[in-house]
């Protein structure tokens, strides 16, 4: 009796293995109109002023568009709502004239009162909205508030002045000073024209503050009724597990080729790709370096390479002597091996970096740009040149539980850098945090003497790079360089694009001779996708629409 | 009974209070602060100052601890700093998620464990003895994301036989009104749904179980062990019962009370989050969420997803010490 029991046990065995056999047939079907696309993390909330993280910047750059885009693949500026500007002769008043016949996708009209309403309602934000950690972009490019709370900065720092509706089709926006960065700023996904129906109605900057000083949004809008122009709308969107979005079919411009578009969160990067691999997901972001290797190993998958738009560099922290001194910053610059590092550790995907500007970007310079290539003998001359006794003992920092485009595994570089610094006259001692926040915290507060950073470009203008870094002092890097920050001031407000371009090739030079930090890498991040998934185009700048994507045979 | 559960719940007052305590001034001591997890490498000094005092986070620590009491006694667990969505909100739709991965591993779990562990006794120092055992140091030894790799890597990837990832087909349009996905398709009578949501749960249970199978098993075996030895058990034998009535009235029933211990610790353990399973299965539950919330420091999060869990926890004892009454009527009397 016993043994029959046991023997029922293998023919049960096997149709439960028989089952699961053929139910895997039927659950691995993809919809030939959907793409199932990885993502590293669940969107914040799909209102683009409102946040500054990529993954929530992906789904909001289909269902939004702004005045102006980018180039598919490049960082140059093209026409998008608007369809042509110009800056009057004191490069205050710019005049964008506006696409005709477009629809919000709740079937309102886009004209230049909605333009208008979209700036001045970003202006206006009340006091939980004007906090960095919310609309962070709004800060860094236009900076102040109609109204500010506490000590946010107000109207007189504030580079916008005004919106001005001139009929329904040309609005101009005024500044209160010269701005070349403003047009390329403008490509952001940031700054998308939501419908202003849509924003009243749904509420958008509704919420309260809890007893911590967080906020917390009422209002629908950003999570349940984004309204923009975009060739792509939201459909659902269940938190923690994946949101869908619908082709636009009244959309102006080339429809989707794909009627749907689901995102779907998988942090691990060993879960992105194996979900990659069943066909669970069709395509992701954030490839793991030593993934790519399995990726174009395999016959049924491929790797698109994203353009470098990024860098990473050793900082310097002048307030820590000796480095406060050129030639000692010279002689580390010297005796970083960048080309072993850059060789070694990036998987044939990085660009050994002379200066701090990608070549995407105006103003990289060509020529007059000082070189370190490696050469420790140069280096000791120059530390016994510095009067510094020999070996300089040096606390090189570097994060841990991260990999950066910039940076995949940086206590590979930090050590093999640590390598070469020790054959250059200098000793190093490591010191390793994670991340976030701790180890930001130590080098953003000025306690890292060398680190290793990066920086991954907003928007294609050099002041996103180098103002940003080093148009003024900070803890960072503890220098006060006053006629690096007027050089770079007097770039920035430069309107002729050509002596723009001159005077960021000047400050780039400059940066080099100066070498507040050193830079030795631009990378190319890869996106990884099934073999027969065509047009997908990676930007520099990750604003990637999906409704040139389709399925090839 | 009544007294008895009244006054352990009575007592998760003084628990929770000890715990906000701790992890109030644990998390605050902390080095960073939210503006760094926000803004990465955009974070400027500034900012950082800024974020700080908008969070409160410059006040002297007695009076965040009094603010956060006071809304803890509104029964407001804050907004996460990360998300902008209520604590409460994240957790109830996330917490389901980590009651399902927990009750299908622990259904593995049991549902494998006490029949290995009884047949492992029952055939005491013999070939299938010897390989429960060195099966149960396997499974306590193996790290669960190792396993759970394994097991996408041959089912998932290779035989294509099951999903890798998430809770349900990515393309399913089922609704979800209790967040039990399991429970929500028997309640639409969905018998595609509910099989999709089953192989969805099959590997991270079975990963998940793994450590509680070997944990269980190996109990089961020790308690049964002593029990078959028992005076009762050789009286009942001599009594004329037969070996299942025996096996069953005496010998299991009188095992399970330090089963049924274990049990409950290891389903509340599961029930605080399994980071690594969660991580690996891109399962949406209250581990990950309390992970990041520490690199991120969430406060909000950590002050009141940690408290829900410790709940959940305490409950969960409760439940089992319930348990034992109703296993050994001994108890119950007393």
């Amino acid at each position: 009796m016993r043994r029959r029991k046991t023997l029922l046990l293998v023919p049960i065995g096997f149709a439960a293995i028989a089952l699961l056999a053929a139910s895997a047939a039927m659950g691995r079907t993809t919809a030939s109109d959907t793409l199932v696309f990885g993502t590293a993390s669940d969107p914040v909330v799909l209102d683009g002023p409102l946040v500054s993280d990529g993954e929530s910047l992906r789904p909001i750059d289909q269902i939004f568009e702004g005045l102006v885009g980018l180039k598919s693949g490049t960082t140059q500026v093209v026409p998008a709502l608007a369809t042509s500007w110009k800056a009057s002769k004191s490069g205050l008043a710019w005049t964008f004239t506006l696409r005709n016949g477009v629809k919000f996708q709740d079937g309102t009209t886009f004209n230049a009162a909605a333009v208008c309403f979209n700036f001045n309602r970003w202006y206006n934000f009340p006091g939980p909205l004007q906090s960095d950690a919310v609309s962070y972009y709004w800060n860094t490019v236009f900076g102040g508030f109609a109204h500010p709370v506490g000590t946010n900065p107000g109207p007189d720092k504030s580079l916008y002045r005004s919106c001005k509706v001139k009929g329904s089709s040309t609005a101009t926006i005024t500044l209160s000073r010269p701005s070349s960065s403003f047009i390329g700023a403008l490509a952001l996904t940031n700054f998308g024209i939501a419908s202003p129906a849509a924003l009243k109605k749904y509420q958008a900057d509704a919420g309260t503050v809890d007893s911590n000083g967080v906020f917390h949004p009422t209002g629908t809008f950003g999570t349940q009724h984004p309204i923009g122009t975009g060739p792509y709308m939201l459909k659902s969107w269940s938190v923690g597990d994946k949101l869908v979005l619908t082709a636009n079919t009244k959309y102006w411009g080339t429809k989707p080729k794909l009627k749907q578009i689901i995102l779907k969160p998988i942090a691990d990067n060993a879960a992105r790709l194996q979900a990659l691999q069943t066909g669970e997901i069709q395509g992701y972001d954030l490839v793991d370096p030593a993934d790519i290797g399995t990726i174009k190993g395999s016959s049924s998958l491929k790797i698109l390479n994203r353009p470098a738009f990024n860098v990473g560099y050793v900082g310097i922290n002048q307030k820590i002597k000796p480095f406060d001194n050129v030639l000692v910053r010279q002689a580390l610059a010297y005796g970083l091996d960048r080309s072993s590092v850059v060789n070694g550790f990036y998987a044939g995907r990085g660009q050994v970096a002379n200066q701090f500007l990608p070549n995407q970007v105006v103003g990289f310079a060509t020529k007059g740009v000082p070189s370190y290539t490696y050469n420790p003998d140069k280096a000791k001359q120059l530390l016994q040149q510095a009067g510094v006794s020999l070996p300089l003992a040096v606390d090189f920092y570097y994060p841990t539980s991260v990999s950066r485009p910039y940076m995949p595994d940086p206590k590979k570089n930090a050590e093999a850098f640590g390598a070469g610094l020790d054959k250059a006259g200098f000793k190093v001692t490591f010191h390793a945090a994670p991340w976030r926040p701790d180890y930001l915290g130590q080098v953003q507060s000025g306690k890292a003497e060398l680190y290793l950073l990066g920086w991954t470009g907003d928007f294609g203008d050099p002041a996103n790079f180098l103002n940003v870094h080093f148009g003024a002092q900070n803890d960072q890097f503890g220098f006060n360089n006053p006629s690096l920050f007027a050089l770079l001031q007097k770039a920035d407000s430069e309107t002729n694009l050509e002596k723009r371009q001159a005077l960021y090739q000047q400050a780039s030079i400059e940066v080099m001779k100066f070498l507040p930090m050193v830079p030795y890498v631009h990378s190319s991040p890869a996106l990884a996708f099934q073999k027969n998934v065509l047009g997908y185009k990676p930007s520099p700048v990750s604003l990637e629409p999906f409704s040139s994507v389709y399925y090839g045979k | 009974m009544l007294r008895f559960v009244v006054r352990r719940l009575l007592l998760l007052v003084p628990i929770l209070l000890g715990l906000s305590i701790l992890v109030f001034g644990w998390i605050r001591l902390l080095p960073g602060s939210p503006a760094q997890a926000l803004l990465g490498e955009r974070a400027t000094p500034a900012t950082i100052a800024e974020i700080r005092h908008q969070y409160k986070l410059d006040r002297p620590i007695y009076e965040q601890y009094w603010g956060y009491l006071q809304t803890i006694g509104k029964f407001d667990f804050g907004v996460s700093i990360s998300s902008r969505r209520t604590v409460a909100y994240e957790f109830e739709h996330r917490f389901p998620a980590t009651v399902e991965l927990a009750v299908a591993a622990m259904i593995f779990a049991i549902g494998l464990g006490i029949p290995l562990g009884f047949l492992a006794a029952k055939r005491y120092g013999g070939v299938f003895d010897n390989l429960s055992l060195v099966g149960s140091l396997l499974g306590i030894s193996i790290p669960i994301f190792f396993l759970g790799l394994i097991l996408k890597w041959v089912f998932a990837v290779k035989l294509g036989w099951l999903p890798s990832i998430g809770r349900e087909s990515v393309l399913s349009e089922s609704k979800h009104p209790t967040n039990f996905y399991v429970l929500d398709a028997i309640i639409a009578g969905d018998p595609g749904a509910l099989w999709d949501v089953l192989k969805h749960l099959l590997l991270p249970a079975i990963a998940l179980g793994s450590i509680p199978l070997a944990v269980v098993a190996r109990i089961t075996r020790a308690a049964v062990l002593d029990v078959l030895n028992e005076d009762y058990v050789r009286t009942a034998r001599a009594k004329g019962m037969t070996p299942v009535v025996v096996d069953s009235r005496h010998v299991l029933r009188n095992a399970l009370l330090p089963v049924s211990t274990i049990i409950g610790l290891q389903t509340g353990l599961l029930l605080s989050g399994a980071v690594l399973t969660e991580t690996i299965f891109a399962w949406p539950g209250i581990g990950t969420w309390l992970k990041d919330a520490i690199f991120n420091r969430d406060y909000p999060v950590l002050q009141g997803g940690i408290l829900f869990v410790a709940i959940v926890f305490v409950l969960v004892n409760l439940l089992v010490d319930i348990s034992y009454a109703i296993i050994n009527p001994r108890i119950r009397v007393s």
